[in-house]
């Protein structure tokens, strides 16, 4: 094919040709690079962590240094890593070469919000270094955030630019579902990965202004002293905590709906089948995209509010469980009759059943109040939301990653490599994390430099936090080694054909092994849905089978 | 204080924490059964149903009306189950009888105060076992939050506004109270202990632990060094901690963070208590709470120099 000589990448030269870019698949590259290092950076913080929790008292950090190091890591993983990294990198590719654009609604808004982003993370990572070291935790509770050094406002402002790029983003790809579609290309023909960053592009445009407006208070507060939240001053202790989780929590679902997104295209690929409650999977995205406003209470049962609003909390999360619960079952049923390829990508979707299957059955216990009350900031928690925000949205981006490489890059990786590395992953994953459910039962609470003093009462606390940090250290190995051979792919990986997977989605069937500058030579029209393999002779050659 | 019988959760030592286990093992059981069920499934199709040629082209499944309603139903009642029973419990945890004995509880950074109805104040919760104990919290500083693990309680402690948590002990030994809000430096070393005695024992160390009138000005210091907390921050062995430790401080010779040095001398004392953030100690943070000031008396902060002076 022609496509070899000419593709997006090799179609203009040089940095500022990426730099000044509006192609929404180079901004996805540029994306990758950009999370991809933060990725790095919230990792080596989080080896420091458990380094220094892996044997009792003080091992490599001071109490403060702590503290900084785990906020620092809290700030870099949800704020630059897990909130842009699907709808920022596979986002910006993936979703116009899937409903048959040429581009994005805004392409040069596209590029303003990687802009954003990178002031934003620049300002978060210079301030570690130049203006000081933020130890309020990532959530910047006050009073203690407005008593903090004023090196916190240097952050939030970090999170304030940030979370601008969040809004462009999400309000490109609502403008691009609706307006750009490819003749055919109904709803109920959208490819379900489009559906979950539509879903999310929701949460995005209408919660993000709210951390916006709570970091400009919080601002206002600490600079002028008004009073909003320093009860000596007339303000409410607790206001805080609500105009944060009102943000916070339909941020978790900025960080899992994509990841769905992405599971649900793996399911039907691997599968060569119908995605089981492909309508319910894909109305449910955009429910709980506006379900998720109001869930954020239950963060707070044992902050002092009223009992009342913590019982109504406690329900409507429940509703959320639901449909969630339903869709890892219709994930599940679409391997049924089936022909299911386990290659690299579908074991990472593997994974995510698994993985993300224990942060929702975790997340019931912890929704359920009096149980709450026990478990609420201890350990059980931290491991709570890592099996979700990186067993669940970490492992689906990178099952995504895999699964897209071959049309980003042009490249295959190895697939032995791939299996060792995703079994590593696996392994540490699990010995870092569900250790710590057994930690948080007993009661270890989370932010905890040292825990000493539970070891004259549970003594296996010291072998659990060890296990713990060799499993992270296993988590680690398996992840540098994905980016090693990801690296060698780049130069030495066999080239890839046009649709390797065998996927009846547009990126696959109707653009060469890496896209055009402009995606498609013709405007696709789309005749059947995304994932119906049994009509796809396109793909696989006249051929029916009983 | 040494047991230990499940993996999961701590030996339960309150009239509530049987029922909290209760429902937890109900939750733990069923998620058990559900995600066995989920992987065993997930693992048999992918074994059944796996790809035996590259030209394979299964007839499309569609949805089983039947095997989805039993999948939305079955989980939205237990859920519903549980939403019920965790709630009418959490009511329960939340309300405490009437007859409850009150003590007040203050939390700072990085200790806690524990006040009776007759003056004696303690930083370890004496309580007698088998009575109702609420507990009306507030805090000096920050938001903390007082968490007992064998008692399943936890609650929030806030500046300006009180917050409440009762529970009846059902036997007597010494527990573990943590701090499980993100409260700073030492937030990691903010604990207490729960010592429940038996009425009478519980009674007698009430009136033992009177103030007592005839004190000397270093040995009521002594006192105010653990219910004011400076043990949270200044050893008296020479530990470093997040202060300076007081052994040997008085009368030595102090290098500030600024370059200059003054003798730590009565003057200096009284200043470091009352305004902390005046001169900062070379190798400090400026991490001192600076409430003593309205929070101690005139006479208390004289003790309490006086019990400085003697280490």
């Amino acid at each position: 094919m022609s496509d070899e000589s000419h593709n997006y990448l090799n179609a203009r030269k040089g940095l500022w040709s990426w730099l000044s870019t509006t192609d929404h698949k180079r901004i996805g590259i540029m994306y990758a690079i950009a999370c991809g290092a933060f990725f790095l950076l919230g990792g080596i913080l989080a080896t420091f962590v458990r380094t220094e929790l892996g044997e009792p008292g003080e091992t490599i950090l001071g109490q403060d240094q702590y503290n900084q190091v785990f906020t620092l890591h809290g700030v870099v993983m949800v704020f630059l890593v897990i909130i842009p990294a699907i709808p920022g990198i596979l986002g910006n590719f993936v979703l116009p070469l899937q409903i048959g654009a040429k581009d994005v609604a805004f392409p040069r808004l596209n590029l303003a919000s990687w802009y954003l982003f990178m002031a934003g993370a620049i300002m978060a990572v210079c301030g570690w270094l130049f203006v000081g070291r933020v130890d309020t935790g990532w959530t910047f509770y006050t009073p203690y955030s407005s008593g903090a050094s004023n090196a916190v406002l240097w952050l939030t402002s970090a999170v304030f630019i940030a979370g601008f790029a969040s809004i462009f983003t999400g309000l490109n790809f609502i403008v691009t579902v609706h307006k750009m579609r490819a003749p055919g290309m109904t709803w109920n023909r959208l490819p379900l990965f489009t559906w979950a960053i539509y879903a999310t592009g929701i949460v995005q445009v209408l919660a993000t202004p709210v951390i916006g407006i709570t970091m400009v208070l919080l601002f206002l507060e600490k600079l002028l002293q008004i009073g909003i939240f320093d009860p000596a001053l007339g303000g409410d202790p607790v206001l805080f905590q609500h105009f944060f989780w009102f943000y916070s929590h339909p941020a978790v679902y900025i960080m899992i709906l994509p990841a769905m997104g992405i599971i649900s295209d793996l399911m039907g690929t691997f599968s060569r089948q119908h995605v089981s409650g492909y309508t319910f999977i894909a109305l449910s995205s955009v429910a709980i995209a506006f379900l998720g406003f109001l869930v954020w209470g239950h963060h707070m049962f044992v902050a002092g509010q009223s009992a009342l609003s913590s019982i109504i909390f406690s329900m409507l999360t429940f509703l959320i469980g639901i449909p969630t619960g339903i869709k890892v079952f219709n994930w599940v049923a679409t391997m049924y009759k089936g022909s299911v390829w386990l290659r690299t990508p579908m074991i990472y979707a593997l994974m995510f059943l698994f993985l993300f299957t224990i942060g929702g059955l975790t997340g019931i216990m912890v929704g359920v109040l009096a149980v709450d009350v026990h478990l609420h900031d201890t350990y059980f928690v931290v491991a709570h939301f890592h099996y979700v925000m990186m067993g669940g949205a970490l492992i689906g981006l990178i099952g995504g990653l895999h699964y897209w490489w071959p049309k980003m890059t042009g490249r295959m990786y190895n697939e032995t490599a791939g299996v060792i590395a995703a079994i590593l992953v696996f392994i540490g994953f699990n010995l870092t994390f569900f250790t710590q459910f057994f930690l948080g039962t007993k009661g270890m609470p989370r932010r905890y430099h040292d825990y000493s003093e539970f070891l004259e009462i549970y003594p296996e606390f010291a072998v659990l936090n060890l296990a713990s940090t060799i499993g992270s250290y296993i988590l680690g190995v398996g992840l540098v080694m994905i980016l090693v051979y990801a690296l060698y792919s780049l130069f030495r990986g066999p080239k890839a054909t046009a649709n390797p997977w065998g996927a009846c989605t547009l990126e696959w069937t109707h653009t060469g092994p890496v896209p055009d500058e402009h995606n498609f030579h013709d405007t696709p029209l789309v005749t059947r849905g995304p994932y119906d393999y049994h009509l796809a002779d396109d793909v696989f050659g006249k051929k029916t089978e009983s | 204080m040494n047991q230990q019988n499940s993996i999961w959760l701590p030996e339960a030592a309150s009239t509530i924490a049987g029922d909290v286990d209760a429902l937890f093992y109900f939750i733990l059981v069923t998620s058990v059964i559900f995600f066995v069920g989920v992987v065993s499934t997930m693992v048999f199709f992918a074994w059944r149903f796996r790809r035996r040629s590259p030209d394979d082209r299964p007839k499309p499944v569609y949805e089983n009306k039947l095997v989805e309603a039993s999948w939305i139903v079955i989980p939205s009642i237990l859920v519903a189950v549980v939403f019920v029973w965790g709630f009418r419990l959490f009511l329960e945890i939340g309300i405490a009888p009437p007859n409850s004995y009150e003590v007040n509880v203050t939390a700072r950074k990085w200790s806690w105060s524990f006040a009776y109805p007759n003056g004696v104040i303690s930083t370890d919760l004496h309580v007698p076992v088998n009575r109702p104990i609420k507990l009306r919290m507030s805090s000096e500083d920050v938001i903390h939050s007082f968490f007992v693990p064998a008692f399943r309680i936890k609650a929030d402690v806030l500046q300006g506004r009180y917050s409440y948590v009762w529970f009846e002990a059902t036997r007597q030994d010494t527990f573990l109270v943590a701090c499980t809000e993100y409260c700073g430096t030492s937030h990691s070393n903010m604990y207490a202990r729960v010592i429940t005695h038996s009425q009478d024992d519980f009674e007698n160390w009430l009136v033992e632990n009177l103030p007592d009138d005839s004190l000397t000005p270093a040995q009521r210091g002594e006192i105010l060094y653990t219910q004011q907390g400076c043990i949270g921050c200044h050893s008296l062995d020479g530990t470093v901690a997040a202060g300076p430790s007081f052994l040997g401080l008085a009368g030595s010779t102090r290098n500030f963070a600024d370059g200059t040095s003054a003798v730590a001398d009565d003057n200096y004392l009284r200043t470091s208590i009352v305004n902390p953030a005046l001169q900062i100690v070379e190798g400090y943070l400026n991490v001192m709470p600076g409430q003593y000031a309205v929070t101690m008396s005139s006479e208390e902060i004289d003790a309490l120099v006086a019990f400085i002076n003697e280490q």
